[in-house]
């Protein structure tokens, strides 16, 4: 067993960050996560590991110092909240388009705009639809709980490194400020320039020896066959991704009629919603996709051939209800997909929850069968 | 003497720098960036730093720098190659890091970068070319563009009213007490070229030596966009740029110093 810990969310990403041998990190204040840099500065990982910190002048520099350091070959990460990512979002098609690995944070707040600094679910088309300009995908892992902030941190950089593409650990204001217990894990040393140039060498700006060409690390390509070409490897990212790395924890979905479907902080209230609703003689499970990019869907076709209906449970006016219709879409089903969701910050409550799966399901719930149209 | 004899190694005088490729460059007749290209690449090669230098590309007509000088390279979105640079660097101390940023590029979109990267002191080389124009995307305004100056984007001349005035963003810069070696400089004459190469060899010594930011300006042209020939551009340059920008040190300290400028 690991070292126990009580922390906040946003804390235990500086410590992985730490222990996993991060080499950097870079990034700017924003509610509700600035403690993540601020509990780096007062950790000094310079001294321990010689993990380099720094906050730039703002989001658009951080992303691209990111950029920078990660084109080096370095293992390194930047933190935000909604606005920032927004103002991200161009380095980090950059970043998809050099095909560079690196672990990025949003701790969610509600937008649009300035918004609110409570917590929301409202980025989730901006993470797993691109975001920027272009044809690109993060890697988007959703924590639904402070020992999940610590785990994906490492796994994140993996995913990343594996397949040379930005990763992005999407969680919001409530993951990140509220304080659990979190088993640590145990220190990784940062590799080593040996390490570096054996994994990173064809591609990293390490410095050009004799014995190589140069590596140029760019998104610019002005032969459109090339570029074309280019694209299409990225698709088959994308397409492995699929099929290799799908996460998800189904709760109670075995002889579910109907299926909830949340992550992230929605995900626990919606665990409790099945209580409640088991306890009524509902037969209710939850689906939580740990990836929301890549999505579930596999599981969700499995589900849609027997479950009357599917409620995504969000803090967004629906987003991820879209990708539920597509799967059942594609599963050749006539479950019923709905969405039930709170904005402005607000998390919905357990009861709402079961409340508003007897509304909508109102039919399927009086007739016991599918409503075919 | 016969063309055996004169092409002898020991009788050479004169030789590209291996450091420079043999790509057909796409820069235009008569601009500037072949005659800077020319001079890092030798620079590096002298300098014995091929192996540890890391250039980092702007937006524009230099974005495609990587093609020519035979170093590692990172292609930066618009604006944003002092914070590229700031990553490289900060995680690789003992390479040497430099930037090579138009005036669009630099003193437009990358403000804010290049100000804080200065400001932080970071240990890379900033070459900032200053032509007036926007070159790469057909000759719109700059914020160094001239009073009066006719553009794609001020067919009537630059309009201080309109369009406020021209930008001396190196004056800013030598500000700044991350910087120790603020210099604008030339490259039209020969002998021009010969003082960019010692500002240049100098700013690159500071670096490795850790002195902070080192920061050249090269005021340039842009015969295309300037809708010249290259002669009578750099009679244009020589006329009306460089008495608003004028050449010469304005910064030679230790890292830390305020500039009186």
């Amino acid at each position: 067993m690991g070292e126990v810990r009580l922390m906040k969310g946003n804390e235990v990403l500086a410590e992985a960050a730490i222990r996993c041998g991060c080499d950097g990190y870079f990034g700017y204040p924003i509610t509700p996560q600035s403690e993540v840099m601020e509990t780096l500065m007062a950790r000094q990982p310079w001294n321990e590991t010689g993990m380099v910190v720094l906050q730039a002048e703002s989001e658009v520099a951080s992303i691209n110092m990111v950029y920078g350091a990660a084109g080096s070959g370095k293992k390194v990460m930047t933190s935000s909240s909604s606005p920032g990512v927004s103002l991200m979002a161009e380095g980090i098609s950059y970043i998809a388009g050099a095909e560079l690995p690196c672990l990025l944070v949003n701790v969610q707040r509600g937008g649009p705009g300035l918004g609110t600094i409570q917590p929301s679910q409202a980025d989730y088309f901006q993470s797993v639809k691109g975001g920027g300009h272009g044809d690109y995908k993060l890697i988007v892992l959703a924590p639904s709980s402070v020992q999940e902030m610590n785990d994906f941190v490492n796994l994140g950089f993996e995913l990343a490194f594996k397949y040379r593409n930005p990763a992005m650990i999407l969680a919001d204001g409530a993951i990140g400020q509220m304080m659990e217990k979190v088993e640590l894990a145990d220190f990784k040393p940062r590799r080593t320039n040996e390490e570096i140039e054996a994994e990173c060498g064809d591609w990293a700006t390490l410095g050009k020896p004799k014995s190589r060409k140069k590596n140029i690390v760019t998104s610019l390509e002005m032969d459109s066959d090339i570029m074309e070409a280019n694209n299409l490897r990225f698709q088959e990212k994308y397409k492995k991704l699929e099929e290799e790395e799908v996460r998800y924890e189904a709760i109670q979905c075995d002889d579910a009629d109907f299926v909830l479907v949340a992550f992230g902080t929605s995900s626990r209230v919606c665990q409790k919603a099945v209580e409640i609703a088991r306890a009524k003689g509902l037969k209710v499970g939850l689906l939580r996709p740990i990836t929301l990019y890549p999505f579930p869907k596999k599981i969700i076709k499995e589900l849609a051939r027997k479950a009357q209906g599917f409620l995504s449970v969000e803090m967004s006016a629906g987003q991820m209800v879209e990708d539920i219709k597509l799967s059942v879409y594609e599963a050749g089903s006539n479950a019923r997909v709905d969405y039930f969701g709170r904005m402005g910050g607000i998390i919905p409550s357990p009861n709402e929850v079961v409340e508003a799966l007897e509304d909508k399901f109102s039919w399927e719930l009086s007739y016991g069968v599918k409503r075919s149209y | 003497m016969d063309i055996n004899e004169i092409i002898k190694p020991e009788n050479l005088v004169y030789d590209k720098s291996a450091v420079l490729n043999d790509d057909v460059m796409h820069y235009c007749p008569g601009c500037t960036h072949g005659v800077v290209h020319k001079i890092m690449a030798e620079l590096i090669e002298e300098m014995g730093l091929q192996e540890k230098t890391v250039g980092i590309a702007p937006v524009g007509c230099a974005v495609f720098a990587y093609n020519y000088i035979d170093i590692d390279w990172q292609e930066a979105a618009h604006g944003r190659a002092p914070a590229v640079a700031t990553g490289v660097a900060r995680l690789h101390p003992d390479n040497f890091v430099f930037t090579y940023q138009g005036d669009g590029d630099l003193a437009s979109i990358g403000t804010a970068e290049i100000m804080h990267a200065c400001n932080r002191g970071e240990n890379i080389l900033v070459i900032f070319i200053n032509n007036g124009i926007y070159g790469m995307t057909g000759g719109q305004m700059a914020p160094t563009t001239l009073e009066g100056m006719v553009t794609s984007t001020t067919p009537n001349g630059r309009n201080v009213d309109l369009n406020g005035y021209p930008m001396k963003i190196t004056n800013l810069i030598a500000q700044l007490p991350g910087t120790s070696y603020v210099t604008r400089q030339a490259a039209h004459t020969a002998n021009a070229a010969r003082k960019l190469k010692r500002s240049l060899k100098k700013a690159i010594q500071n670096v490795l030596d850790k002195k902070g930011t080192s920061f050249v300006e090269v005021v340039s042209t842009c015969n295309s966009g300037w809708k010249m020939t290259p002669v009578a551009a750099n009679n244009w340059m020589t006329e009306n740029m460089l008495p608003y920008y004028p050449l010469g040190d304005m910064k030679d300290s230790e890292k830390g110093e305020h500039s009186e400028n």
